[in-house]
């Protein structure tokens, strides 16, 4: 067994870890670097609970290797509030209920973030579309997705 | 414990919506759940399954395993408790297989390794030589005369003679005479339905981290909905005593009754004395599919027979669940349920609880009640038709109300069901205008609720805040509600309360979080715990003052002299009494444990619109309101969310969700890819209405409100269905095939 050598950032901090190449990037985010915020619904891309942005881009975590992080940025949900300041979106959703038991929020709030990013004013059905990919068994989405749409149009305001 | 002895509804907390005390940590990622849990000198388990439906074990190599670097231990059968009977027999069994294995994904033995990959690689390298047996997956086939039997000495007492061995358990239920009343009707339908097993499907997979060593001592780390049951059941499992297993209950990412037995976690328990090292084990999607959950799949006949003024005078229904491998299917409650809502002077309900090559059934949310409440909600559906009367109407003219003796035996205290369908018959939905190709389905829904073993503790600090102890594990919001509800009592603000959910060391036993309980059970024990404090703290000042205890009430967070006799004294704020506690009699703390008994029964109506597309078979649900009794919303904002939770699960289960066996017996679905839950470009806004019938059981009058919503969304669906297409479909789910299939039926009968 040879471990590879990776050199990443994470969150803003420069990141060296040795990794199976078998191992996934959420292996290795969660029990390697103890960044246990993503979490494993399925190891299949399909439910969205792990997701993290890499040079922007959301992607599912559990679908990446951890040697593919070389020399990449990434993002997880430890890395949205900045200091003790909740993202809009974090605030939003606990204001909202858009949370029940929180096993999806961390992979909903980052998968919205990197949505609002490339879209401030998004309609219900381009939030639904683009929240297909994660999965929510506790809420029917309702209060989810207003959550993002009323955090859409603060940030709008405040821009 | 009753709701009179608190006369006045004019609440200052209770009803309010503050934030969750969970809400930070679940939005920052910092909450643990079960699979976030590490230990010094942690092993990882992996667990080996049968790829067979059913097969004998003829023997077990596991050399080629251990002698792979970096595998600790590994546990079969042998490994376990010997001896056990009833269910903790059943769930041992499950949980690992003894000389035969059940079902597709049955666990055979288990391995702890350095590392999750050296766990997975062993896994493999374990040779399980087998003896492939006949198999049956299907209710109706599992009770033919020619089945393959699982075991033939399940069948209990209630089974009359003559039925094959697979079925298990027999209930009969009802009152009146229902030939009698068929007699009466002006019109009689009676059809025959079958509803598909689903999954729970909560996100989190099963997860624990456990240690035990050779001296009986245990720690166990688990997402669960009751750390009690799973604290006595591992333990004797395991083979050690209850006290000396201390479990505690992570932050659980769902559960929906799935996570109120245990599947992994006697095993890491087995893997961990055996290596003497902690073990973690966590499940993967497909192992959650194949081995854990999942519902009942069904087959039920229902037959009811109406007077052309649409009043019921006879109703009779057999429901035939599959449960899996084991006996539990929960066919009485959907006998029980099925014609709850109704009240009827002829009613005959049977159920049958019938074993096959499938996963032990778990509870899934109102467990029974969603099928039943489908077959006979889609016959009033077609009588109503039949007749051109309302639906609505229909519903009213027969609905229980307080005082009528319920299908299932009891009169029904003070109950809802009435004021639901009122406030649909008035909700805009009803009325609004329906484009063309949509439908309009409408359906009732009842659950038991259910009270069960509480303990909660309470206590002061000196600066005037107060700390709770709950044992059930929060999975709707469960904290909030309860510090709401202490904040009720002492008269202090909400942000002044820290609620948590004990480690089973710290509280008596507590059941699961389960039957709708916990915003009743536990919150009536919070609301008395907290009065027990109260009480105390008006000792305190009586002292002060001088005055005997009962000259002294509490009021706004202040202790007060009861009038002029009492004496002239100011008011005493709670922080002023806990600040010197310590030197006035000691901490203050409040206390109630008790198995209350009030819980409320639940009514619904939902209503739904539908839109089928005659090409693809899709149905698009376009409009959804759930309108529900909470007798006392205490945090409405978290009634509306189990609302909405069990609406959706059942839209999922009414149109998508299915495990699909092949010929083989093996399940053909096991990822999320092919067992499509809900997401959220399925669904549209779902529309609450809370009503509020007080629960004459409860202090603030509360219903537990988890579970009801799934049980009218099968049969208000397959209503809209109906009405948009034209078929009835009496096979759930009502998949684009299904759909398809039975339009083309409908073209050549045209």
């Amino acid at each position: 067994m040879k471990n590879t050598h990776v050199t990443t950032t994470i969150n803003g901090d420069p990141v060296e870890y040795l990794c199976d190449t078998r191992e996934t990037m959420l292996d290795v985010l969660r029990d390697r670097l103890n960044l246990t915020g993503a979490k494993e619904g399925c190891g299949t891309g399909d439910c969205g609970a792990c997701s993290i942005t890499v040079d922007d881009r959301l992607v599912c975590s559990c679908l990446m290797l951890g040697v593919e992080a070389e020399g990449k940025k990434i993002t997880t949900v430890e890395g949205m509030a900045e200091g003790e300041n909740l993202h809009p979106l974090q605030k939003k959703f606990i204001e909202y209920a858009a949370l029940q038991c929180g096993i999806c929020t961390p992979g909903i709030l980052v998968a919205a973030k990197s949505l609002l990013e490339k879209n401030p004013n998004p309609t219900e059905e381009e939030v639904r579309f683009w929240l297909a990919g994660n999965l929510c068994r506790c809420t029917g989405y309702d209060k989810i997705i207003r959550a993002v749409m009323d955090t859409a149009a603060d940030m709008r305001g405040a821009s | 414990m009753a709701l009179d002895d608190r006369k006045d509804t004019d609440f200052k907390f209770v009803g309010t919506r503050p934030d969750r005390p969970d809400g930070h940590d679940k939005v920052t990622g910092k909450a643990r759940f079960g699979a976030d849990a590490h230990a010094p000198g942690m092993l990882h388990g992996a667990i080996v399954r049968s790829p067979h439906a059913h097969a004998r074990i003829l023997r077990i190599d596991t050399t080629k395993a251990e002698a792979l670097d970096g595998v600790k231990a590994v546990v079969t059968r042998a490994d376990f408790a010997h001896g056990l009977s009833g269910e903790f027999g059943f769930v041992l069994e499950n949980v690992m297989a003894g000389d035969k294995a059940l079902y597709d994904g049955h666990a055979v033995a288990a391995i702890a390794a350095s590392s999750a990959l050296i766990a997975r690689d062993a896994a493999k390298l374990v040779k399980v030589d087998y003896e492939i047996l006949p198999h049956v997956t299907d209710v109706d086939a599992a009770m033919a005369e020619s089945a393959p039997i699982l075991n033939s000495s399940y069948a209990d007492a209630s089974v009359p003679e003559g039925l094959h061995p697979n079925v298990v358990r027999y209930h009969e239920s009802g009152h009146g005479d229902v030939d009698a009343g068929f007699a009466k009707a002006d019109l009689i339908i009676e059809d025959s339905f079958k509803t598909e097993a689903t999954h729970q499907g909560y996100i989190e997979p099963h997860a624990c981290l456990a240690t035990l060593g050779s001296d009986g001592k245990g720690e166990l780390w688990c997402t669960t909905q009751g750390h009690w049951i799973a604290q006595k059941t591992c333990a004797a499992l395991v083979g050690i005593d209850t006290s000396q297993l201390r479990v505690t209950a992570s932050e659980i990412g769902g559960g929906f009754g799935g996570k109120t037995t245990v599947f992994v976690e006697p095993v890491a328990l087995a893997l961990s004395r055996k290596a003497n090292r902690p073990v973690k084990i966590v499940m993967n999607r497909s192992e959650v599919f194949r081995a854990t959950g999942p519902t009942s799949s069904t087959s039920m006949d229902v037959k009811i027979g109406m007077t052309k003024d649409g009043t019921i005078t006879a109703a009779q229904g057999t429901f035939r669940l599959q449960g899996g491998a084991f006996p539990g299917a929960p066919m009485e409650f959907s006998a029980m349920c099925a014609f709850a809502p109704y009240a009827l002077d002829n009613v005959q309900q049977i159920g049958y609880d019938v074993i096959s090559n499938r996963p032990k059934q778990a509870a899934y949310r109102a467990p029974g009640a969603p099928m039943a409440s489908f077959a006979v909600e889609s016959v009033i559906d077609e009588l109503c038709k039949k007749l051109g009367l309302d639906p609505i109407e229909v519903r009213l003219k027969n609905a229980s109300r307080e005082g009528t003796k319920a299908s299932y035996g009891p009169r029904f205290q003070r109950i809802g069901l009435v004021e639901t369908l009122e406030a649909a018959k008035s909700h805009p939905h009803y009325s609004a205008p329906l484009k063309p190709g949509q439908g309009r389905g409408v359906s009732c829904g009842f659950w038991f609720n259910h009270g069960g073993e509480t303990s909660v503790s309470l206590a002061l600090s000196e600066d005037g805040t107060c700390q709770i102890s709950v044992g059930t594990p929060d999975i709707g919001g469960s904290r909030a509600s309860m510090a709401l509800m202490a904040a009720e009592v002492l008269g202090i603000d909400y942000e002044n309360f820290r609620v948590t959910v004990a480690d089973t060391a710290t509280l008596g036993y507590n059941d699961v979080s389960h039957g709708s309980r916990v915003t009743y059970a536990s919150g009536l024990a919070t609301i008395k715990a907290a009065k027990d404090a109260v009480n105390k703290l008006c000792k305190r000042a009586a002292a002060k003052w001088g005055i005997p205890e009962d000259a002294v009430y509490w009021e706004d967070g202040c202790a007060k002299p009861s009038g002029a006799n009492a004496g002239n004294f100011d008011p005493i704020p709670l922080a002023e009494i806990t600040k010197n506690m310590g030197s006035t009699g000691g901490p203050i703390s409040g206390h109630f444990e008790a198995t209350p008994e009030g819980a409320g029964v639940s009514f619904g109506t939902h209503i739904v619109d539908a839109e089928v597309d005659p090409e693809t078979g899709k149905t698009a649900v376009v409009r959804y309101t759930v309108i529900q009794d909470a007798g006392k919303a205490i945090h409405p904002t978290y009634v509306e969310g189990q609302f909405q939770g069990g609406a959706a699960q059942g839209i999922g289960w009414a149109l998508n969700e299915e495990y699909i066996y092949g010929e083989d017996g093996r399940l053909q679905n096991s990822i999320f890819l092919d067992y499509r839950v809900p997401v959220a470009s399925d669904l549209p806004m779902i529309d609450t209405v809370i009503v509020e019938v007080p629960n004459p059981g409860h202090p603030y009058g509360v219903r537990g409100v988890g579970e009801t919503g799934i049980v009218p969304p099968l049969a208000a669906i397959a209503n809209a269905v109906s009405a948009a297409a034209g078929v009835r479909l009496r096979h759930l789910p009502m998949s684009p095939p299904r759909i398809l299939r039975a339009l083309k039926a409908q073209t050549r009968e045209d």
